[in-house]
């Protein structure tokens, strides 16, 4: 790439550029939420059919695995360099 | 057409050891892409059955055993090992030239090995030809690190052929077919593959030693062993129920060490862990739609991974680093990089019209059909998990995120090109998936895209989006922090290293003292011994000759005296 790159400028540098893309996916969220009411869902179990079940399992899996995750720190985490002087 | 009777691996295994006779970088490297596809012919011209015996004293080995299974693993390692030659076209290095085809020929001859010795032939090069690709590094931290794979290896290899012996001695014959858990040799040779799959407990040689090998030698290293690990569990033991616990374990489990982990191959490494978990549970399961499905996933897979491994290589080659706590901004510098890592991560985490989806869903769907509901809750929450730590943090972080700065060239255009082709191998299977549904080891009845599937996974996925972005916006997200995470590798880089230690201390002040004290009574006995016997010793004294008559007459006397008394 050429020195003149610094100067461009690049749109997701833009501060409202994260807030739109926040915006935009919540808006798709919630339209596939309701796109729950407009077709037959194909189930192996019942509660597959409850209302949104995909979009909140989803939702709360991965809060769950990141508050989990971060907890494990406190446990195994260690100096960059821990087995350094092995 | 043509039908062929030469050995599958040998046009590699042997081809690769001519490479040096070719002086010039590119020459070496066009003769070896030929070479994969001649060899991609031959496989393909070999007849379906059995070929290729060689009597060993009592025992026929079965060198070429062809079926639809053996086809789509030998078919995707070719594809693997022409990508991953188009991708290091730019190394001077003869060793990763020689040893990358070597171990892709290795992985390719045990694909289609007839009989258990022949997999343990192909099984151990496997382990031999790439454990190069890590010392090709070249520092004292890769050399340890392949020490260490390489032991675990050829542990495994060591367990195969212990478990092939006393199989044959069972069974009277030494034939890789499928067997039933009960025997010493089917566990031992049922371990010997699972160490290879990176079964949890057994798991962490490969997120030790995959991020320590060349920027070109983890993209290897990242199709062919765990993937052949998963071809000889679906031949030998398709439907054991312990392998559906097994791989929902191995898809949960890695995803927490992903969060938190910050060098960006290494959370790469544990979502490799996490996808052969999906693989593992279609093993388990058994039915032909959930074979399907694992033959399927491994050839998605192989590809999406490459890719993903090729983009962090390029951040490597290019930055010096793939930490995520050093790197953020870099779409600016590589814009084709970025894209072609977006589209690795979309197809990891299955997103509809990416590949991941049209393999992935058949092992979800097989779970469904057979009424393993935890098992199915564990592997959605996984699929929800691989796309926030391999979908999302793998691209954030690398080339979004803040700016760290650094500014660097776009990777080179090999590396591009190998992307680029990978990337619309994963776009294409994604869209038409039947040529690969063709390829599957049984006939295939499924629809991947009917608008439940696709609605249900959309919902899964931006739902995972939303909670990153809930995450990363209230500040909970933990940030990438310059660390090591422990892991099952602490007990041997670390616990059992301290214990020899301490344990050596003490045996040794413990063997000090009782050595010291054994001395202080040789010591004195010495002492003792020299006051009665030394020079001035009292035993050791001479005597005048007069003094001995005297003693003798006393003796005498006394004689005299008692005889006349009694």
């Amino acid at each position: 790439m050429t020195s003149n790159d610094d100067d461009k400028t690049y749109w997701l540098d833009d501060p409202k550029a994260p807030e739109l893309i926040w915006r935009v996916l919540v808006g798709v969220c919630v339209l596939l939420t309701l796109a729950d009411l407009f077709y037959e869902k194909h189930t192996h179990f019942a509660f597959e059919g409850w209302f949104g079940f995909y979009g909140f399992y989803g939702f709360f899996a991965c809060v769950g695995l990141v508050v989990a995750a971060k907890y494990m720190r406190t446990l195994i985490m260690r100096d960059e360099d821990y087995y350094d002087d092995e | 057409m043509m039908t062929s009777s030469l050995a599958p691996a040998l046009p590699l295994v042997v081809g690769a050891l001519l490479t040096p006779i070719f002086r010039k970088r590119w020459v070496r490297s066009a003769y070896l892409m030929l070479l994969t596809l001649a060899s991609l012919a031959n496989m393909w011209a070999l007849p379906d059955g059995s070929s290729g015996e060689i009597a060993l004293f009592s025992y026929t080995l079965t060198t070429i055993e062809v079926d639809r299974l053996s086809r789509i693993f030998g078919t995707i390692f070719h594809i693997a090992a022409f990508l991953n030659i188009l991708y290091s076209f730019h190394v001077k290095d003869t060793l990763q030239q020689i040893c990358g085809p070597m171990y892709a020929g290795a992985a390719i001859g045990a694909a289609f090995a007839g009989d258990l010795i022949t997999l343990f032939v192909w099984w151990e090069l496997t382990a031999i030809a790439s454990v190069f690709l890590i010392w090709a590094r070249r520092t004292n931290r890769s050399y340890r690190a392949g020490m260490r794979y390489l032991i675990v290896q050829v542990a495994s290899g060591v367990l195969l052929l212990a478990g092939a012996i006393l199989y044959s001695r069972d069974t009277g014959t030494i034939a890789f077919e499928h067997m039933t858990l009960g025997s010493l040799a089917t566990w031992l040779i049922f371990l010997a593959f699972g160490i290879k799959c990176a079964f949890p407990f057994f798991h962490n040689w490969l997120q030790d030693a995959y991020p320590e090998a060349t920027v070109t030698g983890t993209v290897w290293l990242s199709a062919f062993t765990t993937k052949l690990a998963i071809y000889a569990l679906a031949r030998g033991f398709a439907g054991t129920d312990i392998l559906i616990p097994i791989g929902a374990t191995m898809a949960a489990f890695p995803i927490f060490f992903a969060v938190i982990e910050n060098d960006l191959r290494r959370v790469l490494a544990y979502s490799l862990n996490n996808q052969l978990g999906f693989m593992v549970v279609g093993i388990g399961v058994g039915t032909e739609l959930a074979i399907n499905g694992t033959a399927a996933h491994a050839f998605c897979h192989i590809l999406y991974k490459a890719l993903l491994f090729m983009s962090m290589g390029a951040v490597l080659y290019r930055t010096g680093t793939v930490k995520g706590s050093e790197l953020g901004g870099l779409y600016k510098s590589m814009p084709w990089t970025t894209i072609f890592c977006c589209v690795g991560a979309a197809s990891i985490s299955a997103f509809p019209l990416f590949s991941g989806f049209v393999s992935k869903s058949l092992i979800q769907s097989a779970t469904a059909e057979n009424h393993h509901t935890i098992v199915w809750l564990i592997l959605l929450f996984a699929s929800a998990g691989v796309f926030h730590h391999s979908g999302i943090k793998i691209p954030f972080f690398a080339f979004f995120a803040h700016d760290s700065g650094k500014r660097c060239k776009e990777a080179p255009p090999n590396m591009l090109l190998a992307m680029g082709i990978t990337a619309t191998l994963c776009i294409g299977l994604g869209c038409y998936p039947a040529p690969l549904y063709a390829l599957l080891p049984y006939a295939v009845d499924y629809a991947p895209y009917t608008t439940s599937h696709v609605i249900t996974q959309l919902q899964v996925l931006l739902f995972s989006a939303l909670a990153f972005g809930f995450l990363q916006r209230t500040g909970i997200y933990p940030p990438e922090l310059r660390s090591t995470n422990l892991d099952t590798d602490v007990v041997y880089r670390h616990w059992l290293p301290t214990l020899w230690r301490h344990g050596s201390a003490v045996l040794s002040r413990t063997r000090a003292t009782i050595v010291g004290a054994a001395l202080a009574v040789i010591e004195r006995l010495i002492q003792e011994i020299a006051r009665h016997h030394g020079p001035q010793g009292l035993m050791a004294r001479t005597w005048a000759t007069g003094s001995l008559v005297f003693l003798g007459i006393i003796v005498m006397a006394a004689y005299l005296v008692l005889y006349l008394i009694l």
